[in-house]
């Protein structure tokens, strides 16, 4: 097997797989029915592609664990998500707010995993890329008119940007197991995918009347499992009940 | 037993209905990419619409049961994700059966043309998201009746 391929499909399906609970989270309780129903379809976009990326990556293990067992048998430690992704939810402008800043991220990424030389992950990468764009014009439409609203809407997602900008280096941030991808023709550079990132950013938040934070401090730890925040195992603690519960449950 | 030709089973194909949108066929909806034979054993390639489709499961449970139901035994479904899946494959016949059900069918202008109901082009859109993964939900503004359509992807 390949260790840093592996690595490469886990950070790809546990980014969608800890995004996607978190905006499940919302299903029910959204503050219109509309919105509701946008969220839980973004999060079954995601969690779809989780299931494409974790089966490739079981494969490639090929120690005999499904995507299942990768998704709810492994603990904290074992998981390659962003930091951002795994924040808890805070209000309806932060949870927006961060799906936006993933968005143009996943986007920008899937655009170039599209063109990666292994032929797996450049065919999930062309299914997920057009929900990505989807998911991208509506995060980027509601944010503008949260930023662009009432004088507290603007404060709710001014204080949002200013919470997760310094989770949005971990995105271009590498390790050896990148290099060793980039050098293979899998994955674009990281570091590569910022400027198109920025340009979306940047546009957006011009309209939406806000002020992006003039800072580069980067957490980070999630993609290398080094260090995750205290909320992903309480996050798993709720989705991976039942299997740690019920082993092998099935219904 | 004898096989069955491709194009037979084509025709029993386009039998089975979308579980979502009963109104149309797995075939209409463009989802059906492959039926082959492969010796004795029946292959067909089915594309998910959107990853995260719940319906994809039901699906292929659906397909399998019409083909033994047909009598045949050694079938083999497959997925297979490339090209992705595209509103372009909707066939005419299935635009046009999903127009008659109320569901406004995809259009490259990015919105519905007119109300599947009254027929007015006095249209808005109320969410990009609809009942299911596939459709935005719109509303016409001639007889104020809320409608789907089905999103091009």
């Amino acid at each position: 097997m390949s260790a840093a391929l592996f690595e490469t499909l886990l950070r790809l399906g546990d980014n969608t797989l800890v995004l996607g609970h978190r905006v499940s989270e919302w299903c029910g309780k959204a503050p219109v029915l509309e919105e509701d129903i946008a969220l839980a379809n973004t999060a079954l976009d995601l969690i779809g592609q989780t299931q494409m990326w974790l089966s490739y990556a079981a494969e490639v293990e090929g120690a005999g664990r499904s995507a299942d067992d990768l998704a709810m048998l492994r603990d904290v430690w074992d998981f390659r998500n962003i930091l951002m992704v795994e924040r808890p939810n805070l209000d309806f402008g932060h949870t927006m707010m961060r799906q936006f800043l993933f968005d143009a991220y996943h986007r920008a990424l899937l655009s170039g995993l599209a063109g990666s030389g292994d032929p797996r992950v450049a065919e999930i990468a062309a299914k997920a890329v057009k929900e990505a764009t989807y998911h991208l014009d509506r995060s980027a439409e509601t944010v503008i008119a949260l930023g662009d609203g009432t004088e507290v809407s603007h404060a709710k997602m001014q204080t949002a940007l200013d919470l997760l900008w310094p989770y949005t280096g971990e995105m271009f941030h590498s390790d050896e197991a990148d290099a060793e991808m980039v050098a293979a023709g899998v994955i674009p550079d990281p570091e590569g995918l910022r400027p198109a990132w920025m340009d979306t950013v940047t546009a957006t938040m011009a309209e939406a009347t806000l002020t992006l934070p003039d800072s580069n401090f980067a957490h980070k730890g999630g993609r290398t499992g080094k260090q995750h925040t205290e909320h992903l195992g309480h996050m798993l603690t709720q989705m991976q009940w039942l299997q740690r519960a019920y082993p092998d449950a099935t219904w | 037993m004898v096989r069955p030709d491709v194009q037979t089973i084509w025709g029993w194909l386009d039998e089975v209905p979308d579980p979502e949108i009963p109104v149309i066929s797995v075939v209409d909806l463009g989802i059906i990419r492959d039926v082959a034979w492969d010796g004795d054993t029946l292959e067909v390639a089915i594309t998910p619409t959107y990853s995260g489709c719940p319906a994809t499961s039901i699906i292929n449970l659906d397909v399998e049961t019409a083909l033994r139901d047909r009598g045949l035994d050694n079938v083999r479904l497959k997925q297979q994700l490339s090209p992705p899946w595209t509103t372009d494959w909707l066939s005419a016949k299935g635009a046009a059966k999903l127009e008659n059900y109320g569901i406004a069918p995809p259009s490259p202008a990015g919105g519905p043309s007119k109300c599947p109901r009254c027929g007015s082009g006095d249209v808005e859109r109320v969410s990009q998201f609809g009942s299911t993964p596939c459709k935005a939900h719109w509303r016409c503004l001639s007889c104020l009746e809320p409608f789907d359509y089905f999103k091009c992807i």
